[in-house]
């Protein structure tokens, strides 16, 4: 018994003279179908250097253009004059010219021959399996296709379109139910001779000439009427993009091959001299029992298919760059802004650090510099402090400084003062959780000591700027996790909302807080704020300030029930 | 593969506009082709499926062994070079380079728009349907697993997929401490030399006119455009096309009509694949090379920033800062986010 291979060829014809020098050194005797397409000159060529083996047949030609029945034909062609002229094949391989054995070809040969009635062909239901090109499945079997998709793309695509919308379906003849999988099969004889004989091969073959892509469902569909057992899957381990298109293997996929135990593996990228040189690997009793095993590659491909639908998130660079209005995320891991806070709290950068461990920047959008957590010129990656630079392309500083440092969380100071042209990128940012006591500004301005009458321009102006920020966080289009409190809210019940932060950096339920940040004393804050009143300055965002609630907190538990006003 | 739907779509006046500014540079071109004179001739080697390199040279025999030799093993089969007037040898070794075709020219470096006017008719000539890298000579292009896959694999699978065009992003490398300070012998790897690099301050934005993605920041701009962010050097290439007759680069290589090739990057969250352009403009005789440049004027726009900038490089300043990073290799810097493999798993 011994085993036939059908070699397709349009290209690469000296890797393919080695692959049918090596198959036939191999005992296996040897079926070459070579493209119509492919000059004479070139077959000659080809053909003569092959005249030395005596098991190498060469059969008639078939145009094979990709997705088209030339395909089969070129297939069907081959299976019969390998059936004629070598009766001792008991398995025919399918295999191309960039297909290369991994495993030695008598290691496959005692796998079939222990499995002498199994055909090997990847087959499944398209009602089961959404296996997807250009959104095709189902319809590759009810549509026509008369428009080459490699060249005439725009008309394949409207045509498709007009019989979707008509409603036109072809029917499918009687007793075949469609089925996809692999092009590269191994069959039995007896199932391959049935397929090659059924009497009404003339009816499928005339459906199956206008069925999309019929080298993937013509074997798949017709072995399930004739095999007597059936092993779904492929013995030529082929892994396809998210188009359709096969992937490649490199040098570099070595070891990747090695592991998959693979019997056959394509596409062979021509030039992989490693991979040629390599494979097939020499005879090793110990793997010679062992089943092929594509679980890794799988993983690695698949991962590559992943990463075309959810990429790298806040990663900007020259072959990525996601537009906004279109993600959700614009950085690349969660961060916190902190507006108010380090107004009511003096040393809060140094308490938050110590509470969480997180990088605790200061006000990032300072007018004067970007104040980042350990105050350098230079953060990680090279982001410099400069403002100029920083508020060129603020989206990007941020975006930067997320990316660069994405294992670690990154809380910074917001406020009023600071250059506000990255508000909306904030707002609109999921990954953001922003945090504002509004009218927590006027807290500086009291401590400063200068009267209401000398403040008032500026309270005004700060008031006016964090209104504005405000209205961007109450927007629509504001996705950022947003909590707002006026300053009255907050001192009601600081703690509530400070470990609720800290939650909300450690990603769960933080430590409770043993350690309170220092409170400035706020005494005579309310008189300050009449006094801005008083001015004509109504400092509306700090909410309702009263003596009763500016006493300084002595560690007395308040019993009045806190919400946090969330928007 | 379909063009993915992109947010830059100005119109169909646009486009006019932008057709008639090629024709413009393809004359310009055309006009100028007699700026160049052929020293050494090998272009009928060249191949119908060779891939080829064009650079203009200007005393780069410091740089050129390492060069040639990086090109080489990528997969580069022959090179197109106009020197434009070396006296430090550089003309005499290409010339005794098997693979090199030379030209010669003493024209205005900066009136031939950088050179791309020569270069634009080289690749008229002898570019058309092949791929076309075109680079400096301190541009050491890389791409995922390139030590593993050369050009041919790569631009074979730019073609299945059906791109013409390949994008890098220029990444300055520079040593640890002052410039002048390292030793550089020809022929050397210079990323032994110039070991250090920024990773993460970089800057991307639509360009509005040209439609290409528009990258400043770096090295460069932290030290010395950190005031001018504005004016700071581009970084983003198309350095690789599969030419067209009807193709011209806009300035250097950042930009290239028509706008279709600039299609290297993606927007849907998906990155395609893409490569770095090593920048050994840091080596010792960067000094020297700025000295020279101050006096002959025929670099990009003779501001009084731009003489800044050159004045501050022959001052043998040093760039690095602790958190400089050191250069590993393709599998780090796809793992920095400075390139990636896109679906070319």
């Amino acid at each position: 018994m011994t085993l036939g291979v059908i070699m397709l060829v349009h290209t690469g014809f000296d890797r393919a003279e080695q692959m049918v020098r090596h198959w036939s050194d191999a005992g296996c005797p040897v079926v070459v179908h070579v493209d119509s397409n492919v000059p004479a000159a070139s077959y000659n060529t080809f053909s003569a250097a092959l005249a030395d083996l005596a098991d190498v047949r060469f059969c008639a030609r078939h145009r094979c253009e990709w997705g088209t029945w030339g395909m089969v034909a070129a297939s069907q062609e081959a299976a019969t004059l390998l059936l004629e002229e070598f009766p001792d094949a008991q398995h025919v391989y399918l295999a191309s010219g960039s297909c290369l054995p991994l495993r030695p070809v008598a290691e496959l040969r005692a796998y079939l021959d222990a499995h002498p009635d199994t055909d090997f062909i990847e087959s499944a239901t398209t009602a089961d399996v959404p296996w997807t090109v250009g959104g095709l499945d189902r319809e590759r079997f009810t549509l026509r296709f008369p428009f080459a998709w490699k060249k005439h793309r725009r008309l394949f695509d409207q045509f498709v379109k007009l019989q979707q919308l008509i409603g036109y379906r072809r029917t499918i003849p009687e007793g075949i139910v469609p089925h996809m999988g692999s092009q590269w099969w191994c069959l039995t004889r007896q199932t391959l001779d049935a397929i090659l004989q059924d009497p009404k091969r003339g009816v499928y073959d005339r459906y199956f000439r206008q069925v999309w892509i019929p080298d993937e469902s013509y074997y798949q569909t017709l072995t399930r009427l004739h095999a007597r057992q059936v092993e779904s899957r492929s013995l030529t381990l082929a892994k396809f993009d998210y188009q359709g298109k096969p992937h490649i293997f490199f040098n570099d996929h070595l070891e990747l091959l090695q592991r998959s135990k693979s019997f056959v593996a394509r596409k062979i990228w021509h030039n992989a001299d490693l991979l040629y040189q390599t494979f097939p690997l020499p005879h090793d009793a110990a793997r010679a029992a062992e089943e092929p095993n594509s679980g890794a590659v799988d993983r690695v491909f698949s991962h590559a298919v992943d990463r075309r639908t959810r990429g790298r998130p806040g990663l900007y660079m020259q072959s990525r760059f996601p537009s906004v209005d279109r993600q959700n995320g614009i950085a690349a891991a969660p961060y916190a802004v902190l507006q108010g806070l380090d107004d009511v709290f003096p040393d809060f950068q140094a308490w938050l650090t110590k509470q969480t461990g997180a990088q605790v920047h200061g006000h990032l959008f300072a007018k004067d510099r970007a104040h980042f957590a350990d105050e350098s010129e230079i953060y990680r990656g090279g982001l410099s402090d400069n403002a100029r630079l920083r508020d060129y392309n603020g989206k990007m500083f941020l975006a930067n400084l997320i990316w660069n440092g994405r294992d670690d969380h990154h809380c910074f100071q917001f406020g009023p003062a600071d250059t506000q042209k990255v508000r909306w990128t904030l707002a609109k940012d999921t990954n953001a959780s922003i945090w504002v006591v509004s009218g927590a500004w006027s807290i500086p301005l009291f401590a400063s000591g200068r009267s209401a009458s000398d403040v008032r321009a500026e309270a005004a102006r700060l008031q006016r700027i964090e209104d504005k920020f405000l209205k961007v966080l109450r927007a629509p289009d504001a996705h950022a996790r947003i909590k707002i409190m006026t300053l009255a809210d907050f001192i009601e019940a600081p703690m509530d909302v400070l470990q609720a932060i800290i939650d909300d950096i450690a990603g769960h339920r933080g430590n409770a807080l043993k350690e309170v940040p220092k409170m400035p004393d706020l005494t005579g804050l309310p008189d300050f704020l009449q006094d801005l009143k008083n001015q004509g300055m109504h400092p509306f965002l700090t909410g309702d300030i009263t003596i009763g609630n500016t006493r300084p907190a002595n560690g007395e538990p308040r019993r009045k029930p806190y919400v946090i006003s969330a928007e | 593969m379909a063009v993915s739907e992109r947010p830059w779509r100005k119109g169909l006046w646009h486009a006019y506009r932008l057709r008639w500014k090629r024709r413009r540079f393809l004359f310009r071109i055309w006009r100028k082709r007699h700026q160049i004179a052929p020293r050494v001739d090998r272009t009928d080697q060249i191949t119908s499926d060779a891939i080829l390199a064009f650079a203009t040279v200007r005393n780069e025999i410091v740089r050129l062994p390492h060069f040639l030799s990086h090109y080489r093993k990528l997969g580069v089969d022959h090179f197109l070079f106009v020197d434009n007037g070396s006296d430090d040898g550089t003309a005499e070794y290409l010339a005794a380079q098997s693979d090199v075709s030379l030209w010669h020219t003493t024209h205005s470096y900066r009136l031939a728009r950088f050179g791309m006017d020569w270069l634009g008719w080289l690749q008229w000539q002898h570019g058309h349907k092949h791929w076309c890298l075109t680079v400096d000579a301190d541009e050491l292009l890389i791409y995922p697993t390139h030590e593993a896959r050369d050009l041919k694999a790569l631009t074979g699978w730019l073609d299945d997929q059906g791109h013409a065009s390949f994008g890098a992003m220029l990444l300055d490398l520079y040593p640890k401490g002052p410039l002048g300070d390292v030793a550089y012998d020809p022929g050397d790897d210079p990323t032994k030399t110039l070991a250090w690099f920024d990773a993460g301050n970089y800057r991307d934005q639509l360009h509005d006119y040209y439609g290409n993605l528009w990258i400043q920041g770096g090295v460069r701009e932290r030290v010395f455009f950190a005031d001018e962010p504005a004016r700071a050097p581009t970084l983003n290439k198309t350095p690789l096309v599969r030419w067209s007759r009807r193709y011209a680069y806009v300035s250097s290589t950042h930009q290239i009509l028509p706008t279709r090739l600039h299609d290297v990057f993606d927007f849907a969250g998906d990155s395609r694949v893409s490569g770095v352009l090593l920048h050994t403009k840091f080596l010792p005789i960067v000094a020297a090379k700025s000295a020279e440049e101050l006096q002959r004027g025929q670099h990009f726009q003779n501001t009084a920033l731009y003489t800044d900038y050159h004045k501050q490089l022959t001052q043998n300043p040093d760039l690095w800062h602790k958190g400089s990073q050191r250069y590993e290799g393709d599998a780090q810097l796809v793992a920095l986010g400075l390139m990636s493999k896109g679906r070319w798993v």
